[in-house]
């Protein structure tokens, strides 16, 4: 079955198309001065009405000792609410300006073949996540913000770039040279936050066809948290077809790529196995 | 892992630091907790950079030797403070960073205006530039002229621009306005400005004003050692050898 170019790109162009649309708020308002959307990514009033705030960075402020005024806080409450629903790290696949500029490292480090590399543990992010939430504690400063790449090419987009040009290429090569998948795989500690705020969020991708998966693999090279397949794809007779973890960012390109359409889009509660295709069944039998 | 963490977390510790060293030109919005404070509370999204209806605030760019990256602030020279009776940049603010207990602009102390150089200020030169003055939007309570004699001239007045601490908000339009090609009259943070007195030092003609009466009960006074003729004041015209002899009376 063939999907067509559109069709195993689907997930990949929404995706994109999310990420210009939240800069494109941002930015026509400084651009066209139709003032949608004011602020960054960290901290943004919408229509003058609606607050939103970076969770994480709220977090930081209150362990450096400052405790946010209410604007502030509801707004961080809004967006813990909406990844808790869509899933903590669709903000890294759908939001995130830096996503693209890794994508694209990890297109060319595909091009050239590249080996993959420094691997650190995936669970360095959460280190380093506990790490700035101690120096901010220590140092009584929202700490992350003094690198954070994320909001420092948001910013830089909307309020000048300064060196951040040099940040993002410093990113752009340490993901091609030094560790494929390296920062939004393995360091950053945003993700690491967003990731664990959605260890429970409401929407997930299910392997629900599993039984008519022909081990393509097409997934596992797709997928940015590939360790996250095997417990839904390959999982024991009887055991959940959801991807529960929480590192899953529900990028979608492994329903894009499947042949198979093994993976769809569902919630947490939605275990539902389809039944065995005609097909295969008849390789099972073969 | 966990050494890794120490050695990552001590470079970042060290990187915000450095980012705590504000320049002495920058100065922060009105209303602005102290910079320690400050770093720990601004989430740098610019929205108050946003609503200043003067262009006044900038955020810091990446790599430029100012505040810290993404971080509100202004410098005088270039665009002041007006002054908004609304103060939209602290309405503005959602954490907090710049206190909404500012309520009164007046109130706001972002720095304060020092004249820097009499030698070059057009004023304690002699002539009436009073810019500085004209402009101040504390007039006369922020920024007053001080007259005294012109020495060099001989018959001619000096009016000294003298800006009072109490009152100055460091907004930033006397520096801006200085007809000079670098300003005479610049705003500093206050920790450049200002002195401070130590908690024991009290002003003995306060108290004394406070009490109604001499803070110490019972004290001598001496006679006064003025200066000019009949006096032992050696350095004072007409001053002569002391032939001091106690007063008689006072032991």
């Amino acid at each position: 079955m063939a999907k067509g170019w559109i069709g195993a790109h689907r997930y990949l162009l929404l995706r994109r198309a999310s990420q210009v649309f939240f800069l494109a708020l941002f930015l026509i308002g400084p651009w066209f001065s139709v003032w949608i959307v004011q602020g960054t990514i960290a901290g943004s009033l919408t229509f003058g009405v609606l607050p939103l705030t970076d969770p994480f960075i709220a977090l930081q402020s209150i362990v450096a000792g400052h405790w946010p005024a209410a604007t502030a806080l509801v707004g961080a409450l809004i967006v813990l609410a909406i990844y808790a629903v869509v899933g903590g790290r669709v903000y890294c696949s759908w939001v995130c300006p830096i996503n693209p500029v890794t994508d694209a490292a990890h297109w060319l480090h595909a091009r050239l073949g590249l080996h993959k590399g420094w691997q650190p543990k995936r669970s360095a992010r959460l280190w380093i996540l506990g790490t700035v939430l101690v120096v901010s504690a220590l140092t009584g400063t929202i700490a992350w913000e003094v690198v954070n790449p994320i909001t420092m090419l948001h910013r830089g987009l909307i309020f000048g770039m300064g060196a951040v040009w040099a940040m993002v290429a410093a990113i752009f090569l340490f993901d091609l040279l030094v560790a494929r998948r390296g920062w939004c795989g393995h360091a950053c500690p945003v993700g690491a936050f967003y990731g664990l705020l959605g260890r429970t969020s409401l929407i997930r991708i299910s392997a629900a066809n599993r039984s008519a998966c022909d081990d393509c693999m097409d997934c596992y090279a797709v997928c940015p948290e590939q360790q996250v397949i095997s417990p839904a794809l390959k999982g024991k007779a009887g055991s959940t077809p959801l991807i529960l973890a929480p590192d899953c960012t529900n990028c979608g390109r492994c329903i894009d790529v499947c042949a198979q359409d093994v993976f769809n889009f569902t919630h947490r509660f939605d275990d539902h196995l389809a039944e065995p295709s005609s097909s295969a069944s008849e390789r099972s039998a073969a | 892992m966990a050494g890794g963490c120490v050695v990552a977390g001590s470079a970042l510790a060290y990187l915000v630091r450095d980012a705590r060293a504000l320049p002495a030109e920058a100065l922060r919005p009105p209303g602005a907790l102290a910079e320690d404070d400050f770093l720990g509370a601004c989430i740098r999204c610019g929205l108050c950079v946003r609503d200043c209806p003067y262009d006044t605030l900038k955020l810091a760019e990446l790599g430029e030797d100012g505040p810290a990256t993404g971080t509100p602030y202004f410098t005088a020279r270039d665009v002041p403070c007006e002054m908004c009776d609304d103060i939209p940049c602290v309405a503005a603010c959602p954490t907090g960073a710049l206190d909404p207990a500012l309520q009164n602009i007046d109130d706001a102390r972002m720095g304060t205006a020092v004249l820097v150089d009499q030698e070059n200020c057009l004023n304690f030169l002699g002539l009436r530039c009073d810019v500085c003055y004209r402009v101040c939007p504390v007039i006369d309570e922020a920024i007053t002229l001080e007259t005294s004699h012109n020495a060099r001239s001989g018959h001619h007045a000096i009016f000294a621009p003298t800006v009072h601490a109490d009152h100055c908000t460091g907004c930033g339009v006397c520096e801006k306005s200085c007809v000079l090609p670098e300003a005479a009259i610049k705003v500093l943070p206050v920790r450049l400005a200002r002195g401070e007195a130590a908690d024991h030092y009290r002003k003995g003609w306060e108290e004394k004003a406070a009490k109604g009466a001499p803070v110490v009960e019972g004290i001598i006074d001496l006679p006064d050692r003025l200066p000019g003729p009949g006096t032992d004041n050696l350095a004072a015209p007409g001053g002569f050898e002391p032939s001091f002899k106690p007063m008689g009376g006072n032991p």
